[in-house]
Parts: structure tokens; sequence; C-alpha cells
């Protein structure tokens, strides 16, 4: 690449990607721009009915955001989702790939549908079937742990354990995803590599840390991008498992974004958080990625 | 591209995605009405002239985002049935049309308090489909064996009652189930205290006028006199069976509850319990009226059909058929006589709270405040406010919601 390239090029090049762009702007640039100028105004039911009831509130939707309680118990679990959910789901994930990727696993087809099926079933009907399996006094879940002499938890009802058993849910329904990454990523380790530290005496563990996961830096960098987005967008899960409940332990920032935009209909101010919901994002990315650039991954 | 070109084939599909048949009046109903509207429409056979009636069903948990984005996508049906408490709320955006003159008639022999919460500056705008209200549910055996025939209904008496009943439940037990989380128990002793909860043309909250505060440190009391459990309702994992179990022996629910106790409690349970009135401060209380209207959207064509339609709905023959199709309570009492409801033991405490009903304020804002007057009460209960000062926060956070209520009212552009 010259950079400079013939008129032409440019041309074909814009003409090529106009249409993405077009949809970009179209979808994403405009309601963006769209959601900022509503979370200064106070756009409510009265405001639905008619235009002229719309008023410009300046900060106001965000200072009383600020000094809403339930604001920050929807942060607070969201940053727990964010923390927990992330190691969690990006550790199950490489550890579903290594398995799939080692030599001595028979039938890896198999295991590789297996195990990205709940990726791509359904979430209602698999919330259903662990609601099911989550089930205080005939839940498989609450079996297997009696049979360890652990006394029945009632997942979803209780305050302390539905934040848990939410994260169990949502890391069993996306791990195939990453999985699949990690898998694509793990193929391209030259063997070499790996084999000439099982030469040199390296145990597993070893070649894993040393070998294998520099080597797959930049995808684990990749993932948890995606994987803290994605904890931080929880939505459908708490809506069809717990409603936000029990008292509000699984309201996530999104949950509560829905109900003030759609069970209060304050849109205003549900733009509102979704303004600062998308600065949390940012800062968060910003982060992992100089972190990323000071250990070399990219 | 191509692909786009693949889905042309489909677009005369897409074009049926937009009309209805024009000819077809279409109802919005919901949860259990939903499923026997047209069963129900089967067995009256309405007449030819009228246009044919198509059912929609919804979900009750998403009938109110269904109803406001209707309104904002322009979609709403000809006629829905919609929950009493968002009546205020449908007049205001002027997504339903008041009552024409003829129908009237329909809100004749109905429970004043029920059709008084249709009415908004002095206009009907909803006729009641079936009616509801909360009232004690209580056991039989433990009033008995504390020395009483039912709850008494003066405050002074109804706590006295509960005390012996709580010393014979014994200890980790209770006398009242009042779940921290739900506004209902805590509105209904505000309205039996005659609590007038707004102020103002409704724009301001009337939280601490000297009735309010006596509900609430009322309630306050039986929390910490431990009648009543520091328990929200997701802690009571099976209600039926703690009410068995004597954990509390009075709970506060509404007609639906009825046939959960009859198919719930196990058979020797089912002499055991019964239904009383709420108590007030000096003898009887007050609730607040419940159930579901009948509305006719605005915009639509043919509003004389529609009306024709909820007439039919409301008329003796049918309000039965709908009483004996699902439980609900019919709205007109001369139903009431018909289907033997004012005899039963059960059910007849249901009409006489529903006599003692007192509508609540009807504004739009009126579901969060009370949301939030809940969540300042717990935390009272729990102790972090007194009774005077969570009267004044309660008050405090109902004036900010009632801001743009104030706004509008100074344009003169609010009901």
């Amino acid at each position: 690449m010259t950079g400079v390239g013939r008129p032409g090029e440019a041309r074909a090049g814009w003409a090529m990607s106009a249409p993405a762009l077009a949809a970009i702007l179209a979808f994403f640039v405009v309601p963006a721009i769209g959601s900022l100028f509503l979370s200064f105004t106070d756009f409510d039911i009265y405001a639905l009915a008619d235009l002229d009831n719309l008023r410009f509130v300046g900060f106001q939707n965000y200072e009383r955001l600020v000094a809403n309680p339930l604001f920050w118990k929807a942060m607070t679990n969201s940053l727990l989702f964010v923390a927990i959910g992330t190691p969690f789901i990006v550790a199950l994930s490489l550890f579903a790939a290594l398995l799939i990727n080692s030599r001595w696993l028979k039938w890896r087809p198999v295991w590789r549908v297996a195990l990205f099926a709940p990726y791509v079933t359904t979430l209602v009907a698999t919330a259903v079937v662990w609601r099911y399996l989550l089930h205080t006094r005939y839940g498989l879940v609450n079996y297997l742990l009696s049979l360890v002499g652990i006394a029945p938890v009632d997942w979803l009802g209780s305050p302390t354990a539905s934040l848990p058993a939410i994260l169990i849910f949502v890391g069993w329904k996306t791990f195939g995803y990453s999985m699949i990454i990690f898998l694509a990523a793990l193929q391209t380790v030259p063997r070499e590599l790996d084999e000439a530290a099982r030469i040199d005496g390296a145990g597993w563990f070893t070649r894993l840390r040393h070998v294998t996961l520099p080597a797959i830096a930049p995808t684990v960098l990749l993932v948890s991008v995606l994987t803290v987005a994605a904890m931080f967008q929880l939505f459908a899960e708490p809506y069809v498992m717990t409603q936000g409940g029990p008292a509000q332990s699984t309201v996530t920032i999104l949950y509560f974004m829905y109900e003030e935009g759609f069970k209060w209909w304050n849109l205003g101010s549900g733009a509102a958080v979704a303004f600062l919901l998308f600065l949390c994002i940012l800062a968060v990315t910003l982060v992992q990625l100089r972190l990323a650039r000071r250990s070399g991954a990219i | 591209m191509t692909g786009a070109l693949a889905a042309l084939p489909l677009l005369p599909m897409l074009g049926g995605c937009g009309a209805r048949r024009a000819d077809a009046l279409t109802i919005w109903a919901m949860g259990n009405e939903g499923t026997i509207l047209p069963v129900l429409l089967d067995r009256l056979a309405l007449p030819a002239s009228l246009p044919r009636v198509e059912v929609q069903p919804l979900p009750w948990s998403a009938a109110h985002e269904k109803l406001l984005t209707g309104f904002a996508g322009g979609s709403l049906p000809a006629i829905g049935q919609v929950g009493n408490s968002w009546i205020a709320e449908m007049a205001a955006i002027g997504a339903i049309v008041p009552l024409p003159a003829p129908a009237a008639a329909l809100l004749d022999d109905q429970f004043a308090a029920v059709v008084e919460t249709n009415r908004i500056a002095g206009t009907a705008w909803a006729v009641p489909w079936y009616v509801d209200t909360r009232l004690q549910f209580y056991r039989k055996d433990m009033f008995a064996r504390a020395g009483y025939a039912a709850p008494p209904l003066a405050w002074a008496e109804w706590k006295q009652a509960l005390h012996r009943v709580k010393a014979l439940a014994g200890p980790g037990n209770y006398a009242v189930l009042l779940p921290l989380n739900e506004f209902e128990q805590l509105l209904t002793i505000a309205l039996s205290a005659g609590a007038r909860l707004l102020r103002d043309k409704d724009a301001r909250g009337a939280f601490s006028d000297p009735e309010f505060k006596a509900a609430l440190a009322f309630y306050k009391s039986l929390f910490d006199e431990k009648l009543a459990p520091l328990a929200t309702a997701a802690q009571i994992s099976n209600i039926w069976n703690e009410f068995a179990k004597g954990y509390f022996s009075i709970f506060t629910s509404g007609p639906w509850t009825i046939g959960d106790m009859k198919s719930r409690l196990a058979p020797d349970m089912q002499g055991k319990w019964g239904t009383a009135p709420n108590p007030g401060p000096g003898g009887i209380g007050s609730a607040a009226p419940g159930g579901s209207s009948l509305v006719v959207f605005a915009n639509h064509a043919d509003s004389t059909a529609a009306w024709d339609i909820v007439a039919r709905l409301l008329a003796p023959n049918a309000q039965l058929e709908l009483h004996r199709l699902t439980g609900n309570l019919p709205a007109r009492r001369s139903v009431w006589r018909a289907a033997g409801l004012a005899s039963d033991p059960i059910v007849a405490p249901f009409a006489t709270q529903l006599d003692r009903a007192t509508a609540l304020p009807k504004v739009p804002e009126w579901e969060r405040i009370v949301t939030e007057m809940q969540v300042v009460a717990e935390r009272m209960v729990r102790g972090e406010f007194g009774v005077d000062a969570a009267a004044r926060e309660i008050d405090r956070r109902a004036d900010r919601l009632l801001e743009k209520r104030r706004w509008m009212l100074d344009r003169g552009r609010a009901l």
C-alpha cells in the first residue's frame, strides 16, 4: 500500500464501502445522535401524545440518575456481572477450546457441535429448561448438590444466589461463541513450538502458560473485549429468568434502561442511561486496549 | 444484492402485514379474558349487521407496553380491555374516546367507586367489565381458638386479636403477612384511614397529611410488634403452605385467590379459611377498586359499532357467562344477584368491600408514585426512617414525579 493510490482506486474504494457506511450512518450514527439529544429532554407519555409537551431539561436526567439508588444498584450488579462473568466465560471457553483442539480427543466435530449448540439455541427455550434445572425442590442442580451433602439452594428466589445462577446460565449459553474464536486461534499455534517445549521437559501447564497463551494473546484480548461488552449489555437472561428480582438483585443497567424507557415511558431518562452505558463500555475497552498494548499483545 | 433479489417473491406477503380486513373489528384482551373472549362472543351470537369481531389476546405482563407502543405506532385496535389503573394514562395521551351518551346507561347498576375510577375530569372514559378488590383472607380456626368468629373491624381490636393469634401460633410464627415489596397493603391501610394521597388537583403528594401518617404509623407498628414478618413476597416460596402451617393467619388478596385456595389447600384446610372486609381506624375500612374496563380507542372510524359491541358484552347474560367462564366478579350488581354471588359467604365480603372502596388518584404518574411510596415504607420498617421523615420523603419523591404534571396544569394541558 502506497497510500496515495490512483484517484480511480479511491473512488472504487468509496463506492464499495458506501453501502456499509450508509447502513452504519442510518442505523447507528443517526440513532446514537438522536438518543444523545433525547437524553437532554424530558420525553415521556405527555410528549408522546403531543410534541409541544417536550421540554429541554439540560443535564437534569443525568442528575436524577446519579441520585437514584436503583441506578447505582443496577450499575453495581452490571459491574459484578462484568467482573465475575468475564474471567469465568473466557476461562470456560478457553478450556473448552483446548479440549476440542487436543489431539487425543475422538469425534471432534461432534464435540464441537455439542458445545456450540447452546449458543444457537433460542434463549427463551433454554431459559425454561434452566428454570427447571435450577428449581429449588425438584431441580437437577440441587439434586446433584444434595449428593455431596449441600442443602438445597433457592437459586432464583434468593437475592444472594440469583446472580450466580444467572451467571452460570449466561456462561453456558454464550461460551460456545468464544470457544470457536479460541479454536481458530489455537489452530494457528505451530505444533513445533509445543513439541520443542515438551522435549525440553515442560509440563502441560508450563506449555500453556509460556507457549500457547502468548501465541493467542490478541485473541484473548478480543474475546475479553467482546465479553465485557456482552456482560454490560446483559438483559434478556435476567428478563426471562427473574424479571430483575428477587429484591432487584438481577436488575442490570440495560434492564433498568428498559424499565425507565418502556415501563415508565421516560424515554429521556432511558436515553441518558444508554449514553452512560456507552461511556462505561468505551472506558473499559480503552483500559483493556492500553493494558494489551503495554503487554505487547497488539 | 442477490440476497435482496431472492427475497423479492416474499414482497406480497409483506403487503399482508399492513392491511387487516377492513370490515373486522379487533378487540385486545389480556390474559385469561383474552383466552375466553372468543368463546364468549360465540355464545352471544352477535347479529349479522355488526362487523365481524376478531380477538387478539395479550399477556398481562406485556399489555401496558403494547398499549403505549400501539398508540405511538398508530396501530391500536377498535376496542380494548384496559386495567382500571391505566385509564388515566390512556385518557391523558388521547388514546381513548369518552363514553357517548347512550352508553352511559351501562354504568347505572355498577359499584360507585369503580365507576368513579373511570371518570376523569368529570367525563366517563371506560365501562367497567369485571371488578375486583383486595380484602383479608384469614384462618377461621385460628381466630376461633383466639375467641373471635372473624377478625374485628376496628384497628385497636383487630391488632389485639392479632396478638392473641400470634401467641397461639407459637414462636417463629406471625399473625399477618404484609410483603415488604408490595404496595397494596399499605395503600389499603391508607385508604381505610381516609388519606387523600394527592392534593392540589393531584399535582402534589399529600403524604404528610395526618391520615396518611396514622396509616404509616399503624403499618410500622405491625412490624415493630412482631405481628408481621420482615419479608418480601419472594421470600415466601409457597404462600398456601405457609398459610396452612400457621406462619401467618391473615393475608390480603383479591378474588382471583379464591380458586387457588380451593385447589391448592389440602382438603382438611377447606373449612378453615374465610374472607373478611378490611379493618379501619373506627370500623370497616376501605380498599382500592380494581378490575378491567372496556374502552374504545380514538381514531377508529366505526365507533358506533364498537360501542354497540361493548354494550352487548355488558348485557346481563354476557356478564353471567363471563363469570361462569372465568370466575371474574361481574361489574353489574343485578348480575351478582342473578348469579347468587351475594349469598356466597366467601364472595359476599367482596361486595361489602367494593361498596366501601375509594377511587385512587387518576394521574398517569400514580403507579410510579405508589411504587416509590413502598420503597420508602420498606426502608422505614427496616429502621432507616421515622414515620414523619418517611412521610416527608414520600412527598418529596411524589412532588418530583408530578413536576411535569404541574407544568402541564399551568398551561391548561392536563386533564
